[in-house]
């Protein structure tokens, strides 16, 4: 009863296992659609990845001899789901081991724990994955809904992920947007190879080829836009990224349409809307402020274009996301809110006469 | 190839050259910074620090010789002035939180007036065969009239704490 | 003029209101002890002009304020005898002792005699801040500024507006929304002396939109005068802090440093209006407030008024008791309130409620890091980055602190009300500027005692040179004297010489 306890004495209950959760569940339509998408291989890869990403967060936090008690905060859940959102479906066991591991051990507790790390950690292991392990990670399935003959079934799919069944040729492929590139580098022209990869209503919805969750446009739009609801995230970097992203496309389309890819196929195709709501919205590793906000999402969207448009990778939202973490600092340095009665340069303000 | 180590090496040796040579014609006599240390003493040459006046203990701080903390009436804001100044790091955590003040017992005091002559600030308020008082705003903590003392009768205690001194303190870490 | 009405960022606390709306303000009996520190506003404490064993009559000045200093009047709430005036444990999270009156009441509650037929509204501005003066009024919001230097300052300045704050933005309480309803008169009456007292030109009085009895009785009263006006506001924490009042009402800003004069406006809280109303129509200083008595634990939560200086245990056993062991009393609003750790502790002047809070009412997690969300950010009325500030507040590195703002923080605990992480940021931000402050008191000692000891120094210097010179002129006196006599010597040895030479020459011859 004598503790010196501040004001103030109430709260709004909020919490950061509130916040996690929220995420999860708005990650939750897509996620199940992928996983009905993709089938046992996807959903087995799923679970091991919130395992490792589980059981890893508790293993960092023994051995530094802190309490296990953040591993129910659910940030841990939330990295190795992202993580399994971004793999290729039908990856196997040891890449989303090794990712997993990565993201949360060097990713995250490295750098000292929940809000220390500069980088978003489940970026992290989807650039070391991609560049480490190229053909894994760009093995695309062909969408085999679970309840179709084409799937696999219980126990094929655990060998598949154990990596013991070769993943059948006839359904693997290039996504739309390592199509398209690949493509282009062979003169064929966007105009001509986009229509055979890219159906607006497809990529809506999701059926195509691509990463587990990242595929249904239509569902993490739903997702984000209960996170918006929520208030858990706000709607400056989802707005200011996908906008910026929208109009550079759409200018250097106008400018030059065999060349350069139109607005719709860079806001469907990829990460970009994943990115958008759940990624590049990483509170720890985003600016704090409105204004920082903005700037981070802008710079997300032009560095994801330039990547996309003259890069090698043909997917660019995790370089695009972990260069502009890399600026946090300094975005949060110089993008203040203006403090009351003063100025924009911090002068105070005039008083009248 | 040659070349290269021979163009590398000269241009290594000139560059050393120079910059010696600009060390000894631009060295600084003496280092101004100790002045300013001083500047900031409180500069009652309390000796409290085990230097010589607070010129001493300016210098052997600047040459790295004695800790920024070592000023007890200086306190921690002193200490954290100090370490700004000379670039060091400073570890607050040892150094009393709260200034120590003189206080006479009264019933002990025979008002001989030896304490009031040794203080460095004027701090003691008396006159002969008079009961002394200590003005605590002026006090520094110095513990010279200590050991001036015949009766002793003076003790060192933290300063009252009242509404106007008490502050928040730091929360509990997370 | 009147679009913005908006304040930046803010919460919306959950209200819990209504429990103490449900009756009318009790006036509650007078208790056998008051205890009346002699601080109850910001400021110098005030002097007491009474002594141990005098009697006193209701309303008869205690102690009062000597000369210039920002300082606020005490009268006794009721008649009694004096029988003490030393220290009791100050309604303070820290539990120290303040210095204050013990009364002990006769019961009889006897007025001071008091004659005076005066229509204050003739009165010159002077006068009516000098009554006030004399009133002991304090800012009954909680800041308890003396409100009679505020009316002086005000008269110096041009003020074009008077703001009369009715906002209330604390949840549980509703004592001003409460006075408000019942007093509504009585307080544009007030703050129609206020205005005279300052010359502003018009009264604007802000009431948020969630007290829509208030603000219809408030009309009402406002009705007869056309240069008052009753302003509704959204209902938004902190909406009653004057800045925030200021921007909504005057959709500008004050400057920073600067006062609400600045921007021509001067806020007052209601309940400072009606006592300055009660002070000036019926003779009364101000010995009594309205309390708000709320929270989970109390039996009947209500508003009463109290005399100042009733103990809170007191005043809570007349409220009906506790229902069950409070996990956290508060004084003041849950937002902004200091925890009181023994109920023994009076109320004073600035004690806007008491709240007894059940564990499911207050914030009790432990923190946990930051995950640099931003809701702080978003929550701060004054722009500030608070998860900065109690970053560096935490490594001890106060500048800072300070850079991200820390000056500027009115500690309303938005910050903290939004933390997901419930990382206690008021605290660090108390504590931050309690370090700041300690080291501005430490440089000035420091200046002192430095000041000090060079002063020594020279007198020792002079005294040294002083004996020193009366040793060399002693010396010299000691010198001149030797001289002097062995010049006589030499003298006396010459003349002894001539005149034995005489001798000899004329015994000679």
């Amino acid at each position: 009863m004598n503790q010196l306890i501040s004001s103030p004495h109430a709260h709004n209950r909020s919490s950061v296992q509130r916040t996690m959760l929220l995420v999860c569940a708005a990650l939750l339509p897509a996620t199940l659609y992928g996983l009905y998408l993709f089938g046992w291989p996807a959903i087995y890869l799923f679970l091991l990845c919130l395992a490792t990403a589980v059981l890893s967060e508790a293993a960092c936090l023994k051995l530094a001899g802190r309490s296990l008690k953040p591993c129910t905060d659910g940030s841990a859940l939330l990295t190795g789901w992202l993580i399994a959102m971004t793999l290729p479906p039908w990856a196997p066991w040891w890449i989303a081991l090794v990712g997993t591991l990565f993201a949360v051990v060097i990713g995250k507790h490295l750098y000292g724990g929940l809000g220390q790390n500069l980088f978003n950690p489940a970026m992290l292991a989807r650039i070391g994955l991609l560049i480490s392990f190229p053909v894994e990670m760009t093995t695309w399935v062909a969408p085999t809904p679970i309840t179709s003959a084409a799937a696999p079934g219980v126990i094929d799919s655990l060998m598949i992920t154990a990596g013991l069944l070769p993943i059948p040729d006839g359904i693997t492929g290039a996504s739309a947007l390592g199509y398209v590139k690949t493509a282009l580098t062979m003169s064929i022209p966007v105009t001509e190879s986009m229509p055979q990869v890219f159906d607006t209503l497809n990529a809506f919805t999701g059926n195509m080829r691509g990463s587990l969750g990242e595929t249904s446009a239509l569902l993490i739009l739903l997702g984000g836009l209960f996170l918006l609801y929520k208030r858990v995230i706000s709607w400056h970097i989802p707005v200011s990224m996908l906008g910026t992203l929208a109009v550079l496309a759409f200018v250097f389309n106008l400018i030059h349409p065999e060349r350069f890819e139109p607005a719709s196929f860079h806001l469907l195709s990829g990460a970009a809307l994943l990115g958008a709501f759940f990624i590049a919205t990483d509170m720890v590793t985003s600016p704090t402020t409105s204004s920082g906000q903005l700037v981070f999402g802008a710079g997300v969207a032009c560095v994801t274009f330039i990547i996309r448009s003259w890069g090698s990778f043909p997917e660019a939202v995790g370089f695009a996301v972990l260069f502009m973490n890399a600026l946090t600092p300094i975005i949060d340095r110089y993008f203040r809110p203006r403090i009351y009665g003063y100025s924009y340069t911090g002068k105070p303000l005039k008083s009248k006469e | 190839m040659i070349t290269a180590v021979a163009v590398l090496t000269l241009l290594g040796l000139a560059l050393g050259l120079m910059l010696g040579y600009a060390d000894k014609v631009f060295a600084v006599e003496e280092n101004p910074i100790v002045k300013e240390v001083e500047s900031m003493l409180p500069g009652t040459h309390c000796g409290q620090c085990g230097f010589t006046g607070c010129g001493g203990a300016a210098e052997a701080m600047v040459n790295g010789e004695a800790q920024v903390t070592c000023c007890p009436p200086g306190g921690r804001s002193l200490a954290q002035a100090l370490a700004e100044k000379l670039g060091v790091s400073v570890d607050l955590s040892g150094m009393a939180s709260e200034a120590m003040i003189a206080a006479i017992d009264e019933s002990l005091c025979t008002g001989c007036c030896r304490c009031y002559r040794v203080c460095p600030t004027d701090a003691i308020l008396g006159a002969n065969k008079q009961i002394h008082a200590v003005f605590a705003d002026a006090c520094t903590g110095c513990e010279k009239c200590l050991d001036a003392c015949p009766e002793d009768c003076i003790a060192m205690r933290p300063e009252q704490e009242t509404l106007d001194t008490w502050h928040w303190p730091k929360p509990a870490a997370a | 003029m009147f679009n913005k009405l908006k304040i930046r960022g803010g919460v919306h606390a959950e209200e819990r209101k209504a429990q103490s709306t449900g009756q009318p303000i009790t006036t509650l009996g007078i208790p056998p002890f008051l205890y009346l520190p002699l601080r109850q506003h910001a400021g110098k404490p005030a002097e007491p002009v009474v002594s141990v064993g005098q009697s006193v009559k209701k309303g008869e000045l205690l102690a009062t304020s000597s000369g210039e200093d920002v300082c606020a009047s005490l009268h006794a709430p009721t008649s009694g005898v004096v029988i003490a005036i030393g220290e009791v444990t100050a309604p303070h999270p820290s539990q120290l002792g303040t210095l204050a009156i013990t009364l002990e009441s006769d019961g009889l509650d006897t007025p001071l005699a008091l004659s005076d037929t005066v229509d204050p509204m003739t009165l010159s501005p002077s006068e009516i801040a000098d009554r006030v003066d004399q009133a002991g009024i304090v800012g009954l919001g909680g800041a308890t500024f003396p409100a009679a230097l505020k009316l002086k300052s005000g008269a110096r300045q041009k003020i074009d507006t008077l703001i009369l704050n009715g906002s209330e933005c604390e949840p549980y309480l509703t004592c001003d929304d409460m006075l408000m309803r019942e007093r509504a008169e009585g307080i544009i009456s007030g703050a129609r002396l206020i205005q005279r007292a300052i010359g502003a030109k018009r009264i604007v009085a802000g009431i948020e939109d969630n007290k829509p009895e208030a603000i219809a009785a408030m009309e009402e009263a406002a009705t007869p005068y056309s240069d008052v006006l009753v302003q509704p506001i959204p209902t938004r924490y902190p909406m009653g802090s004057a800045k925030q009042l200021i921007q909504a009402i005057m959709g500008r800003e004050v400057p920073a440093g600067g006062r609400s004069s600045d921007v021509g406006a001067l806020v007052h809280n209601v309940a400072t209006a009606y006592a300055v109303h009660q002070a000036l129509y019926e003779h009364q200083p101000l010995i009594s407030r309205v309390v708000t008595v709320s929270g989970q634990c109390i039996e009947q939560p209500q508003n009463v008024e109290v005399l100042l200086g009733t103990s809170i245990s007191w005043m809570l056993e007349e409220c009906g008791g506790l229902t069950e062991a409070p996990s956290r009393v508060v004084m003041g609003g849950p937002m902004m309130g200091q925890i009181l750790h023994t109920t023994d502790v009076p109320i004073t002047k600035g004690a806007s409620g008491i709240l007894a809070l059940a564990s499911p009412e207050i914030s009790k997690t432990e923190a946990s890091p930051c995950i640099r969300c931003g809701s702080c950010v978003a929550a701060c009325p004054m722009g500030l980055v608070p998860l900065e500030m109690a970053r560096h507040a935490k490594g001890d590195d106060f500048e800072g602190a300070r850079e991200f703002g820390l000056r500027d923080c009115i500690l309303c605990g938005s910050c903290a009300y939004v933390c997901p992480s419930h990382i206690p940021l008021v605290h660090y931000f108390q504590f931050a500027k309690g370090e700041l402050s300690s080291q501005r008191e430490q440089a000035r000692k420091g200046e002192l005692t430095k000041s000090l000891a060079e002063a020594r120094k020279q007198r020792k210097e002079r005294e040294e040179a002083e004996k020193a010179a009366a040793k060399a002129a002693k010396a010299a006196k000691a010198q001149a004297a030797k001289e002097a006599k062995e010049r006589a010597k030499a003298e006396k040895a010459r003349q002894q010489a001539a005149e034995a030479a005489q001798t000899s020459e004329e015994s000679g011859s």
